[in-house]
């Protein structure tokens, strides 16, 4: 048995901010994570980190109304002022930390142009920033001697009279699985693109962190909310970053039109994400595209400005199309990227359930609402992951002797062994690609009542389907084969509360665009969705949106 | 129709469980599509044939750094290798583990002697100095030249495939050095010096052997090797002078200057120290070996006609560099 004040599950850019203000505030601090924090999917994040810098002549306001604004009015107002306010200092401090963010001439940081905003604010490292961000952090967790339980995996908390009192986990390498006693837990372990096929994320973006706390308890809000990036490559569904929009690139259909003049004639290519995303599907859908593509053209911004600015990006057409961006337009498609939804936290990262905090793409707190902009993200991770960590410190002191029985280590012991045991039946892939081919259906960048209700059912046949997986690998030593499996039962939780979410909203809002109700319902539906665990089934219920100096308007771009 | 492609991949097991836990190879064949990577014909075994295969892979875009493993006997980011590129129809693809460290099932190696390496060269900024209230304020052209290391997503190719490594396990490697250029050449650290001193030390940046290996099999153009030159160089710069290393540099430079050519005797004497008594008597074993087999090279110099042209040559690089 583990001891520690707090226990953070996932070392992403979040969970990394989280432990190292943790360990400043002299916590016994542990970052846990299925795999090594630097392979964590914030690695991925390639445009940049947004914030206004006052000294730059912008303003948080402007920020915060962008913000609010994108995110089709749903974004909670308090939080998103609070996330504006701070981001100016914590994009400092990561500078401090070593980022070695983009300069200008005079040697100040240089920020690019990015989506749904006014002016430019997001600060960058080529289009590599995220995975620069993370090392940073890892560097800082490693000066701080942070305890990491590397490739480690949680099959449930720990909650006892309803306060959260740790995690139950296995380490992969012998395949022990132990009890890890905390005063408190910072979930921090990202979102669930897998759930969806195809996807920009990593194959280990499986909603481990969301599933873990609604099971425990928690509400799973607006989990309808689902981002489909506008350039993302077909088939394997890589990310191609807004930052070459940012930069300059177009977006053409198959005539060589400029499309977005149609859709959003001021911000161009740089209107909100799901703004361009809708703008591309009605492209493809009425035929103007080649292969079920559009094109992001960068041709006229020159091989150098390319390459030293948005280097990854190249990297990938070479490697993955064979094409070079500086002479060829690349084929885009909107893509899964992003869920807006997550478990539910006030602005310091607290759940209902005490002891319980979460922070980063698995919480929602919420700061994007119907729709996240570029490079709030990042922000998102580094706020509300320090945030959540200074009030885990503040409520660590209120918690006394930790128990010691080790009750539920013996029943997760059993589940898991009873999986293990299993008859051979069918294969964890099979029906993960089941679920996320029909979620993509279902859940796509335009929905209806019918789709979504297909999605439903199916999501029903699947949880039916998990009874008969069985296990092929019966060894202790980095047995991803039960791991995949356990991740599968994660993946079909969080399939059902997304499905749930956009069946209650009878509306169309941020990236929850419905054919069958194209407006948005201030009236009716300037609201939450909540989705419970109940038993074995589902509760919902709907909670208000903050709104503090910004009424609803009509949203143009 | 296209032809069905079947490919076959010969992969690495290794089970620690079995009552005798040995290293074999087991064969696939899987049926792939022309525009496959390695790593798809993985997944794609792993999902449909053979659920005990065991590795590692997140982003499938060369960006987190998970599955650096031998293709053929190199190290390649599997999800950035097509297949096609290391295969043909009718041949079979061997697939290994990374090198140079331990296995623990499979494909999957142990890092933990990859980060312990990290973990001794200090991996984290030093500024000395105020903390200013706004930026660091950096030159771009830095900041953008510290971009090409901080491409590194540690996946651990360059040590799989480091050949000092092979044979001397405290070799810090190419990847640990890299890191470490990343503070010795960020104008906002401030323990540069420190940390030259530091990484002069026994197996440090004296111990590569300028193989090149590690600059070929980086995916992500970090070039390992021509960081470590450059530190070279730096900690000469800083004094640091006082290394077989930087004797045989010195040494080499100087017989060229002189004569025109090498004097391999004396560079032998001089990278040891001429008065390094000890390490001379150490020596001569293999300078009597040499002897005797009529290869220990002419002690005295003898001096090439074109030495002038080597003169110009050895005065240019003398110059300051622009």
């Amino acid at each position: 048995m583990y001891e520690h004040d707090v226990l953070i599950i996932g070392a992403g850019l979040a969970g990394l901010r989280a432990a190292v203000e943790a360990e400043k505030l002299g916590l016994n601090t542990a970052v846990l994570s299925k795999v090594h924090p630097v392979r964590s999917h914030s690695c991925a994040a390639q445009g940049g980190i947004n914030a206004a810098l006052a000294a730059r002549g912008d303003d948080w306001e402007d920020h915060a109304y962008d913000t609010v604004k994108g995110s089709d009015f749903l974004g909670d107002q308090d939080a998103i002022e609070v996330m504006c306010r701070e981001a100016g200092d914590d994009v400092i401090e990561l500078e401090h930390m070593g980022v070695i963010f983009s300069r200008e001439e005079d040697g100040q940081l240089e920020a690019r142009a990015f989506g749904g905003q006014r002016v430019p604010r997001t600060f960058f490292v080529g289009a590599i920033t995220g995975s620069v961000m993370l090392h940073v952090l890892y560097e800082q967790a490693t000066k701080n001697d942070v305890r990491i339980y590397e490739e480690w995996f949680v099959t449930s908390l720990i909650i006892e009279d309803g306060v959260c009192h740790g995690a139950i986990a296995f380490n992969m390498h012998t395949g022990e699985m132990e009890t890890i006693r905390a005063r408190s837990v910072i979930m921090a372990a990202g979102g669930a693109g897998r759930v969806f096929e195809p996807s920009t994320n990593a194959l280990i973006c499986t909603g481990d962190g969301l599933a873990l706390a609604w099971n425990a308890g928690a509400s799973l809000m607006d989990m309808e909310m689902v981002q489909y990036h506008p350039t993302t490559l077909a088939g394997n569904g890589i990310l191609l970053s807004e930052g070459a929009r940012g930069e300059g690139a177009y977006l053409l259909n198959s005539e060589g039109d400029r499309f977005m003049e149609k859709y959003a004639p001021e911000f161009m290519e740089l209107a909100s994400r799901d703004v361009v995303s809708r703008a591309e599907q009605i492209e493809i859908n009425e035929g103007r595209s080649v292969n079920g593509n559009v094109f992001l053209d960068l041709r006229h911004l020159g091989k150098s400005l390319i390459e030293e600015r948005l280097g990854y990006l190249q990297e990938v057409a070479v490697e993955f199309r064979g094409i070079d961006l500086a002479e060829t337009p690349i084929e885009v498609r909107p893509g899964v990227h992003y869920i807006m939804g997550g478990i539910k936290t006030n602005v310091d990262g607290a759940t209902a359930i005490p002891g319980l905090y979460a922070a980063g793409e698995c919480a929602n707190v919420s700061v994007h609402g119907g729709n996240r902009l570029g490079a709030n993200s990042l922000l998102d991770t580094i706020v509300f992951g320090r945030r959540s960590a200074t009030a885990a410190a503040e409520y660590v002191k209120t918690v006394g002797t930790l128990g010691r029985s080790d009750e539920r280590l013996w029943d997760e012991k059993a589940r898991i062994q009873d999986l293990l045991d299993r008859p051979a039946g069918l294969r964890w892939a099979a029906v993960r690609n089941e679920l996320a081919h029909s979620m993509t259906e279902g859940i796509g960048v335009f929905r209806d009542q019918a789709g979504m209700e297909t999605a439903d059912a199916k999501v029903d046949e699947m949880r039916e389907k998990y009874a008969q997986v069985s296990v092929e690998n019966k060894g202790k030593v980095f047995n991803t084969d039960l791991v995949f499996t356990l991740e599968l039962d994660y993946m079909i939780d969080v399939a059902k509360t997304i499905t749930q979410g956009a069946l209650m909203r009878k509306e169309s809002r941020g990236a929850h665009a419905r054919t069958d109700l194209p407006d948005r319902d201030d009236e009716n539906w300037l609201k939450h969705t909540n989705v419970f665990k109940d038993g074995d089934g589902v509760r919902t219920e709907t909670s208000d949106v903050t709104i503090t100096k910004w009424q609803p308007v009509e949203r143009v771009y | 129709m296209p032809e069905t492609l079947i490919a076959n991949l010969k992969v690495q097991r290794y089970d620690p469980e079995s009552d005798n836990p040995e290293v074999y190879y087991q064969d696939y064949e899987v049926e792939v599509e022309d525009w496959f990577t390695v790593l798809d014909a993985l997944i794609k075994i792993r999902e449909e044939i053979d659920g005990t295969l065991s590795l590692r892979c997140a982003c499938r875009a060369s960006i987190c750094g998970s599955c650096a493993m031998r293709v053929n006997g190199e190290a390649k980011l599997v999800c950035k290798t097509r297949l096609d590129s290391v295969w043909s129809p009718g041949e079979s693809v061997t697939i290994d583990p990374p090198g140079n460290m331990p296995v623990i099932t499979d494909l999957v190696a142990d890092f933990k002697p990859f980060w312990d390496k990290v973990r001794q060269v200090d991996p984290y900024m030093q500024p000395t100095g105020p903390v200013p209230t706004a930026e660091y304020l950096a030159p771009n052209k830095d900041m953008v030249h510290l971009a090409g290391v901080m491409n590194c997503i540690m996946c651990g190719a360059c040590v799989s495939d480091c050949t000092v490594l092979e044979v001397d396990d405290r070799f810090i490697g190419p990847a640990a050095l890299a890191k470490a250029y990343r503070f010795v050449a960020d104008p906002r650290d401030g323990k540069k010096k420190e940390r030259l001193g530091v990484l002069n030390d026994d197996t440090g940046i004296w111990d590569c052997t300028r193989c090149m290996q590690c600059v070929e099999v980086c995916p992500k153009d970090v070039d390992p090797m021509g960081r470590i030159m450059v530190m070279r160089d730096m900690a000469m710069e800083e004094g640091f002078t006082n290394t077989s290393g930087a004797r045989h540099t010195e040494s080499f430079y100087n017989s060229v200057k002189r004569s025109g050519r090498l004097n391999e005797t004396r560079l032998a004497i001089e990278s040891m120290g001429v008065l390094n008594i000890p390490g001379q008597i150490s020596m001569a074993p293999v300078g009597v070996k040499a002897l005797i087999k009529g290869k220990l090279p002419n002690p005295l110099d003898h001096k090439i006609p074109s030495k002038a042209a080597v003169k110009k040559i050895v005065e240019h690089s003398e110059e300051p560099s622009k």
